[in-house]
C-alpha cells in the first residue's frame, strides 16, 4: 500500500502569466516607487543598533505594567526624549532614550537615571546602549553588508548564467528589498541589527526563488528552439509554479511560528521575512521573468553545445 | 541516481551516526552527559549572551588622552636626556602635536639632536620591511629641533595601552569572582568584555569606569594654589583639584613621592574612630622605603593622596610612617571603598575607557529567549512535518527524516567547532526547518513532472533526483552567499545567525541527496512487484 499525499496543486497549468506582465511589473513599479517616497520622506525608524540612544524592555514586578505611570516617571529625570512602548505581556514594557550629543559618557549617565528611577517594582531584563561612533559604524557596516551580499550574489548569477539573467534577476531582488523596507518605513517598525539579517536573509531566499524558474528558463531555452520567447516564459513559470507556492509556504508556516511565539527580538526579523516570502514569491512569479523578457536573452544556445561541455549541462539543469 | 554503492551507504549512515553522537550532549541531563563513556563526544553549542544572560561591553580607549599623554612623557624625557643628563641649556615644549626644543648655545645644535635620538625607539617589524622610529627628529628652518611622533609609533602605543588595558581588566574583573569572561581588543582602540550570567552591571561598570592612577605628592610649604595661580606655578608643581566639589585646591609637585605601581595591596576596611570606610593599603618594600624617608622628613606638614588627578585627601603626617602601610579616608561609601581597593590592587588602566556599547541581557530574559524559541521552532516544524505529510505521503516522511538529520548535523557541527548559539541562530535553525525542504520539493515536483510525461516511476525518479542537484545547488548557493557576507560583517548575534544559516544550507544540500534519495532508493529496492506503483 502506498501512502500518497495529496497532490493539491494543480499541475499542467497553462496560466498566461506574462500575458498580464504590464499590470503586474505596473503593481511593481507602484509598490517600488511608493517605498522609495516613503524612504525618502518617512526614512526608516532606526533602532538604537543604528541611531544610537539606550532601550531597556522593563518588567513590572507588580503585575501590569502602567504604561502612564512609567511615562510620567522617567519624563521627569529630564534625560530627553522617552519613548515607551507597551509589547504583548502586559507586564512589559519597551523604554527607548534618544541619544543626545555624541558623549558615551552622558549616555551612560542616563542609564544610572533610569536605573534608580524604576526601582523598586520595575526590573530590567535586558538594556542596550549604543554610542555615536558605534552607530554610525553599525550602520556602514549593515548598509555594506546589503550592498556586498547584492553584489555577490550578481556576480554568481553573472557566472552560472547569461548577464541578461542576472541583471533580471538583481532587478528582482531590488524590488524585493525595496519593498519590504518601505513596508518597514510605512508600519513604523523599528530597524535594527536583526531586521538587516532579515533583508540579508531575503535576499538570498527571494533570489533562491528566481533562479529557480530562470534555471527552468535556461533549459527550456535549449529545449524548445523555436517557441516564442513569452510563452517559454510562460510554461518555465507553470512548470516550477507547484514547487515555488509549496516551499513559500512551508517556509511561511516556519517562519510564522516565529513571529507568533518569539520574543521581542525575534518579531521584528521574523514580520520582514513574514513580508519578504510573499514579495519574493510575487516577484519570482510575475517581476523577475519580465524583466527578462525586457532585457532579452540569448536565443541561439547551439555555440555552447559546441565547445564542449553541455549535452551533460543540459542534462543536468532542473 | 538510485544505486548506492556499499561503501557509500556505510559512508553516509556512518556520517549520520557521528552527527547525532555530536548533538546528544545538547539534549541529554547533564548528569547523563557527564557519566557518558569519554571516547564519546562531551561538547555543547555555547549559548550567547542574549540566552544565558549577561553583559557584553565595548569599551573605547580615549586615544586623545593617549597621544597627549604621550606627548607629556616625551617632553620630559627630551628634558631629562638634554637639560638633566648631557647638560645642554635648552627649553623643551609641546605644540600642538609635536615638541619643539631651542637649544639656548647655536654651537650645541648639533649635539643635541645627537642626544635626542636616545629617545628614539624602533617600531614595526623590519622582516616585514616595515621598520621605522616611533617619533621623527628634525631640524626646522629657524634653528628649534622638532620631535614629531609618527603613526607607526603611536599604533605600537595604542597596541600596548589595549594590551596592558585588557591584563587589568581581566584582573579587575576577576575579583567579581565569575569565571569565563572574556576580554579581547577589538579594532585598533576598542576592547570587548563579555560577562555571562551577570546580574548587576553596575558594578562591573563601576570598577572598569575608572583608570584609577593613584599616587603619593608632596604639598608646597609655602604658596597657596592662589598664589601659584596668580604667578606662575613654580617650575615640578601644578595646581590639583579637590575631588570634593567646592573644596579649595592644592599645590603640588608634580611628580608623585610614591605612585599606586609600588601599593602591594589594598582592602576596604573601616575607620577604627569614625567608623567610615576606608582603605587599608601597604607598599612594596621600594615603595615603603621611599615614603617611609618621605614622612620622616616632612613631619607636620600636609601630603596629598592624588586619584586620577583629584585630590582626595591630604592628611597631615603626624609621625614617619615606616611600616609601609596605611590608611587612605576620603568621602567613601562602603561600594566605593570596595571597588576602589579591587581598583588599586589590580593596578591602573594605561588609558581611560569609555563604554561605546552595553548589550546586557538578564538571566531571565534569556531563559524566557530559550523556552519561547524551543517552542517556536517545535510548533514550526511541527507545521512543516504536516504539511510534507499531506503533499506528499510516505515521501513526505522521508524528506522529514532528511530534515530532522539536517537539525542534527547543524547542531552537531555547530556543537564540534564550539560556535555559539544566539536567539538569532535559533531562528535561523527554524527557517533552516523550513527552507530545507525545499530541497526535497524540488526533487519531488520534479519527479512528478517526469512521471506525468510517461516516464516509468524508477526512471522517473532518477531523473527528478538528477535534474534537481543543479537547481538546488544554485538556488542554495545564493542564499550561502549572503550568509557569509553576515558572518563576515555582523557582530555577535547576527554572526551566530549566519553560522547557523551557512551550515544549515551545506546540511540542507548534503542530507537531499544522501538520507533522502537513500530513503527513495531502500522504498524501491524493496517493492516486491516489478510494477513499482507511482509514489507521489
Amino acid at each position: 500500500m502506498l501512502f500518497k499525499g495529496v497532490d493539491f496543486w494543480p499541475h499542467g497549468t497553462t496560466y498566461p502569466i506574462m500575458s498580464f506582465r504590464r499590470i503586474c511589473i505596473g503593481i511593481s513599479w507602484v509598490l517600488a516607487v511608493l517605498s522609495v517616497i516613503m524612504l525618502f520622506t518617512k526614512g526608516l525608524n532606526f533602532g538604537v543598533d543604528f541611531k544610537g540612544g539606550s532601550l531597556f524592555e522593563v518588567q513590572s514586578t507588580t503585575g501590569h505594567m502602567d504604561i502612564s505611570a512609567l511615562r510620567e516617571r522617567l519624563s521627569k529625570l529630564g534625560i530627553g526624549e522617552v519613548q515607551i512602548q507597551g509589547v504583548a505581556q502586559p507586564t512589559d514594557a519597551l523604554v527607548r532614550v534618544e541619544r543626545r550629543g555624541a558623549d558615551d559618557k552622558a549616555q551612560q549617565e542616563t542609564v544610572k537615571k533610569v536605573e534608580d528611577a524604576l526601582k523598586p517594582d520595575i526590573i530590567i531584563r535586558r538594556t542596550e546602549v549604543v554610542g555615536a561612533a558605534v552607530s554610525d559604524e553599525l550602520k556602514r557596516a549593515g548598509m555594506l553588508a546589503v550592498a556586498s551580499a547584492i553584489f555577490g550574489i550578481l556576480l554568481y548569477i553573472w557566472f552560472r548564467f547569461e548577464w541578461q539573467f542576472g541583471i533580471a534577476a538583481i532587478l528582482a531582488l531590488l524590488h524585493d528589498t525595496l519593498i519590504v523596507l518601505g513596508a518597514f518605513s510605512l508600519l513604523n517598525m523599528e530597524f535594527g541589527l536583526s531586521e538587516v539579517a532579515a533583508v540579508l536573509t531575503l535576499a538570498g531566499y527571494s533570489i533562491n526563488d528566481t533562479v529557480v524558474v530562470f534555471d527552468r528558463i535556461r533549459e527550456n531555452l535549449r529545449k524548445y528552439k523555436r517557441l516564442d520567447l513569452t510563452e517559454l516564459m510562460d510554461r518555465s513559470i507553470n512548470d516550477t509554479l507547484s514547487r515555488t507556492v509549496l516551499t513559500a509556504t512551508t517556509t511561511f508556516i516556519a517562519v510564522l511560528a516565529l513571529y507568533i511565539f518569539g520574543t521581542q527580538v525575534i518579531r521584528g526579523f521574523a514580520f520582514a521575512m513574514l513580508f519578504g516570502i510573499v514579495i519574493g514569491t510575487w516577484s519570482s512569479i510575475f517581476v523577475a521573468s519580465p524583466f527578462l523578457l525586457w532585457i532579452g536573452v540569448k536565443r541561439d544556445w547551439s555555440s555552447t553545445a559546441a565547445t564542449g561541455a553541455p549535452t551533460k549541462a543540459d542534462a543536468g539543469k532542473a | 541516481m538510485l544505486h548506492f554503492s556499499r561503501w557509500k551507504i556505510i559512508s553516509i549512515l556512518v556520517t549520520l551516526v557521528i552527527g547525532v553522537l555530536l548533538a546528544l550532549p545538547n539534549v541529554l541531563p547533564k548528569q547523563t552527559v557527564e557519566s557518558l563513556p569519554s571516547w564519546l563526544p562531551h561538547k555543547q553549542m555555547r549559548l550567547g549572551l542574549d540566552l544565558q544572560g549577561g553583559a557584553h561591553l565595548l569599551l573605547a580607549m580615549d586615544t586623545d588622552q593617549l597621544r597627549k599623554d604621550w606627548l607629556q612623557s616625551l617632553r620630559d624625557d627630551a628634558r631629562k636626556t638634554l637639560v638633566s643628563d648631557a647638560k645642554i641649556a635648552s627649553s623643551v615644549q609641546i605644540q600642538g602635536n609635536r615638541i619643539v626644543v631651542r637649544v639656548s648655545k647655536p654651537e650645541e645644535v648639533d649635539k643635541a639632536q645627537r642626544e635626542l635620538r636616545k629617545i628614539q625607539s624602533s617600531v614595526g617589524n623590519p622582516i616585514a620591511g616595515t621598520s621605522g622610529s616611533d617619533v621623527d627628529i628634525t631640524r626646522a628652518p629657524d634653528g628649534t629641533i622638532v620631535i614629531t611622533p609618527t603613526s607607526a609609533g603611536f599604533i605600537q602605543r595604542q597596541s600596548n595601552a589595549a594590551g596592558a588595558a585588557i591584563h587589568t581588566i581581566e584582573k579587575r574583573i576577576n575579583s567579581l569572582g565569575t569565571a569565563e569572561s572574556s576580554v579581547v581588543r577589538q579594532g585598533t582602540d576598542r576592547i570587548l568584555v563579555q560577562f555571562p550570567g551577570l546580574r548587576d552591571t553596575r558594578q562591573l561598570k563601576e570598577i572598569l569606569g575608572k583608570t584609577a592612577r593613584l599616587s603619593f605628592h608632596e604639598v608646597h610649604p609655602s604658596m597657596t594654589p592662589e598664589e601659584a595661580r596668580q604667578g606662575r606655578p613654580p617650575i615640578g608643581w601644578r595646581i590639583y583639584p579637590s575631588e570634593e566639589p567646592g573644596a579649595p585646591p592644592y599645590l603640588l609637585r608634580e611628580a608623585p613621592v610614591v605612585s599606586g605601581e609600588e601599593l602591594s595591596n589594598a582592602q576596604p576596611g573601616f575607620d577604627q574612630q569614625t567608623g567610615l570606610p576606608v582603605i587599608n593599603f601597604s607598599f612594596n618594600q621600594q615603595g615603603a622605603r621611599k615614603f617611609g624617608r618621605f614622612t620622616q622628613s616632612h613631619v607636620q606638614q600636609p601630603f596629598a593622596i592624588v586619584l586620577d588627578d583629584k585630590v582626595i585627601s591630604a592628611p597631615v603626617i603626624q609621625s614617619p610612617i615606616l611600616g609601609g602601610s596605611g590608611q587612605i579616608s576620603g568621602r567613601f561609601t562602603v561600594e566605593g571603598a570596595n571597588n576602589l581597593a579591587v581598583q588599586l590592587r589590580s593596578g591602573a588602566l594605561p588609558v581611560k575607557l569609555t563604554i561605546a556599547e552595553e548589550r546586557t541581557v538578564g538571566p531571565s530574559l534569556g531563559a524566557d529567549s530559550i523556552a519561547a524559541g524551543r517552542l517556536a521552532a517545535l510548533i514550526g516544524t511541527a507545521g512543516v512535518i504536516a504539511f510534507m505529510v499531506f503533499a506528499y505521503g510516505l515521501f513526505g516522511v522521508f524528506a522529514i527524516a532528511a530534515v530532522f538529520f539536517n537539525l542534527v548535523l547543524i547542531v552537531g557541527i555547530m556543537s564540534l567547532i564550539g560556535s555559539t548559539l544566539t536567539l538569532p541562530g535559533i531562528a535561523g535553525l527554524v527557517l533552516t526547518v523550513g527552507m530545507a525542504v525545499d530541497a526535497n520539493v524540488l526533487i519531488y515536483e520534479r519527479i512528478r513532472e517526469e512521471l506525468r510525461n510517461g516516464k516509468t516511476p524508477i526512471s522517473g525518479i532518477d531523473s527528478g533526483f538528477k535534474t534537481a542537484l543543479g537547481t538546488i545547488i544554485d538556488s542554495n548557493l545564493t542564499t550561502l552567499i549572503a550568509g557569509l557576507v553576515m558572518f563576515w560583517l555582523g557582530s555577535g548575534p547576527i554572526r551566530g545567525f549566519a553560522v547557523t544559516l551557512s551550515i544549515g544550507i551545506l546540511t540542507t544540500v548534503f542530507t537531499a541527496f544522501t538520507v533522502t534519495r537513500l530513503l527513495v532508493s531502500e522504498w524501491v529496492r524493496r517493492q516486491k512487484t516489478r510494477h513499482i506503483p507511482a509514489p507521489l
